[in-house]
């Protein structure tokens, strides 16, 4: 994976090994399927601000550089794709999210940004959910 | 009431092409693939216009031709550059109606905010910087006898500039004026939601711009931003958004070793201290009016006050009264005179708005008014409208943490003063921040507590060009506005000269 070497120590690992974070509806992963044709293995950057803040945000992966101020929440496994997407937000985010659970869907739209769907006439959209405690 | 026809119909004041390429060295190019993308109004749902899928082979030429109008452009007289600025300015102000009109199809915004606000703050923003640039002068210091220190502003050359969707002219002008009076030359990406009102503005000026001195490539960013943001032969990139994109775009930039200015958003606090409730009189008004600034451009805005703080020993009342001026908005066709909240800019982003709603419910927020979807029926059927929407709960709730950008804002009571600044800079952000109480005092000392780039006290939502904006913490780096904004735009150039005859004597 393009991402690799970029994963923090810290307790990265412990949010990886802990509960289920991430999922994906069927669509989404429909999507990422037909992305991963287009541009080869995939990533996700949840974004945070305005406009389009609080979208996930899908890269070729390791176009977005990782580091230690960032998050793995997911290693998504798709059907049909060798690798898995993974899932990563800025630490200081996940700090405020973490009590949530968090859905990836696709609605019609065009988002801006440098996400890779945004062509497709679609978008990614995160649903949340209460993590259960 | 009245209402303006809808572009293209027969009585409308302006109308769209069919079809807009990108504007490269004075002309309309093709899109080197041929890819065109629809562009739809969020007033109706329907696309009125298609517009160039721009790639790096467009961007390529927009540089190139910026690059080819660079130097002569940076050679003219800041006379003559705050010449053209006016003029652009006077023949903005002669089709202010028409490019009211213009954005609000585009962006679904009510045109009583695009002709009160948007174009006129436009306007003026050319003026300011025509101003600005004339009045600024370089320094000399005297460093002793006979060596003197030059200070001199040289333009950075092609600058790129990538422009978000909630105020599309306003924002092009925000970046565009101070590059173009401080001798940029400039190669501009529109938001793939709302390329087109920025070509109707183009329609209007561009007999007064020599060629290559703005260009402008539509695209997705990952299409089209990318190539730019990354060109090595771009001086500068300057970018409104969110912070995932801004990151990237810093990465591009390193690469080359470029600066960026970033503008990424807030969850903006707006403070009521418990003395504004002392009267009822038209300063207890204005604050009201300032609480209901959330719905302002239907939220989206990156300074919304998307977080009312409001003094328990009011909280009641003035919340109250706040939910009872929110449901005096009139919502409806942006294209009413009288309309104040109209359509969220697109789909996805009215999606987004109703996750919101729901996580904010699941977390045990309250909702006071509002909280669905606006359905205005008729031919508005289509269109992406909101309620206006209160929210009452604690800070640490998502509502309370991320930008929805939509017309929602999340209120929660506080103590004292103290409390008060803690609960305001619990936040990833700092871009706004509003004040309210009648102790100048008081209003001072939080002003200077609150981390923010700019703090309203007892006013909102004003943007005047003569005022710096931006952000701390992670609302981005850099400002806009003001005319220390020049010196964003512009290298220095020292020449360090000496008038003395006689060696130095090492050698």
């Amino acid at each position: 994976m393009g991402a690799q070497g970029q994963r923090p120590a810290g307790d990265e690992g412990a949010v990886r090994d802990g509960p289920e974070r991430v999922a994906l509806t069927p669509a989404a992963a429909e999507l990422l399927r037909t992305l991963t044709a287009k541009h080869g293995p995939l990533m996700f950057h949840q974004s945070g601000g305005c406009c389009d803040g609080s979208s996930p945000m899908c890269y070729g992966c390791g176009e977005f550089r990782t580091g230690a101020s960032d998050v793995l929440l997911a290693e998504l496994e798709v059907d049909g794709l060798a690798e898995p997407v993974p899932f990563w937000m800025s630490a200081s985010q996940f700090a405020r999210w973490s009590h949530t659970h968090l859905t990836v869907d696709v609605v019609r739209g065009r988002g801006s940004g440098f996400s890779l769907e945004a062509p497709e006439g679609v978008r990614f959209l995160i649903r949340s959910r209460l993590m259960e405690r | 009431m009245s209402r303006y026809a809808a572009p293209g119909t027969d009585s409308a004041l302006m109308s769209y092409q069919s079809r807009y390429d990108h504007w490269i060295g004075g002309t309309y190019v093709a899109p080197k693939q041929g890819g065109y993308f629809e562009n739809p109004t969020p007033v109706t749902g329907q696309p009125f216009t298609e517009v160039a899928r721009g790639t790096a082979e467009d961007v390529e030429r927009a540089v190139e031709a910026a690059h080819e109008a660079a130097p002569a452009w940076g050679r003219t007289s800041p006379a003559e550059r705050a010449q053209i600025l006016n003029q652009i300015a006077q023949r903005m102000e002669a089709h202010l109606e028409e490019l009211a009109v213009a954005e609000t199809w585009e962006n679904g915004k009510p045109v009583r905010e695009t002709l009160a606000a948007d174009i006129p703050l436009a306007i003026d923003h050319f003026r300011y910087f025509a101003g600005a640039i004339r009045a600024q002068e370089g320094s000399l210091s005297q460093l002793d006898e006979d060596t003197v220190a030059y200070h001199f502003h040289e333009p950075l050359g092609v600058v790129a500039q990538i422009i978000p969707w909630n105020f599309p002219i306003l924002m092009a002008a925000w970046k565009l004026a101070p590059a173009l009076a401080a001798g940029n030359a400039v190669v501009l990406k529109p938001a793939e939601q709302t390329p087109a009102s920025l070509h109707y503005w183009m329609s209007l000026v561009a007999d007064l711009l020599p060629p290559g001195v703005v260009n402008i490539v539509n695209g997705f960013g990952a299409e089209a931003g990318k190539p730019l943001a990354s060109h090595p032969r771009v001086a500068k990139i300057a970018f409104t958004g969110e912070t995932t994109t801004g990151r990237l775009i810093m990465q591009y930039a390193s690469e080359n070793l470029k600066p960026v200015t970033l503008e990424l958003g807030g969850k903006s606090p707006n403070i009521f201290f418990e003395d504004v409730s002392d009267d009822a009189d038209d300063f207890y008004d204005k604050a009201l009016e300032g609480f209901t600034m959330f719905a302002l451009n239907q939220g989206e805005v990156c300074t919304c006050p998307s977080r009312a703080l409001i003094q328990r020993s009011h909280y009641r009342a003035f919340l109250e009264a706040g939910v009872a001026r929110t449901e005096a908005i009139v919502q409806g066709n942006p294209l009413d005179t009288d309309t104040m909240v109209g359509a969220q800019a697109s789909n996805d982003q009215l999606e987004k708005i109703l996750s919101y709603l729901d996580i904010g419910r699941q977390e045990g927020a309250r909702v006071l008014t509002g909280g669905t979807r606006a359905e205005l029926g008729g031919e508005l059927e289509g269109g992406y409208y909101v309620r206006p929407t209160v929210l009452e709960g604690s800070n640490d709730m998502r509502v309370f943490q991320e930008e929805i950008f939509g017309p929602v804002v999340s209120v929660t009571g506080f103590d004292d003063f103290d409390d008060a600044i803690r609960i305001a800079n619990d936040t990833l952000y700092g871009l706004g921040a509003g004040v309210w109480t009648r102790d100048g005092s008081r209003a001072y000392r939080a002003g200077r507590a609150i981390q923010a780039g700019r703090v309203w006290t007892n006013c909102y939502h004003q943007y005047p060009a003569h005022a710096a904006f931006g952000g701390y913490k992670q609302s981005g780096i850099g400002r806009e506005n003001h005319r220390m904004m020049l010196e964003h735009y512009q290298q220095t150039k020292n020449l360090l000269v000496s008038y003395d005859p006689k060696k130095a004597g090492l050698f």
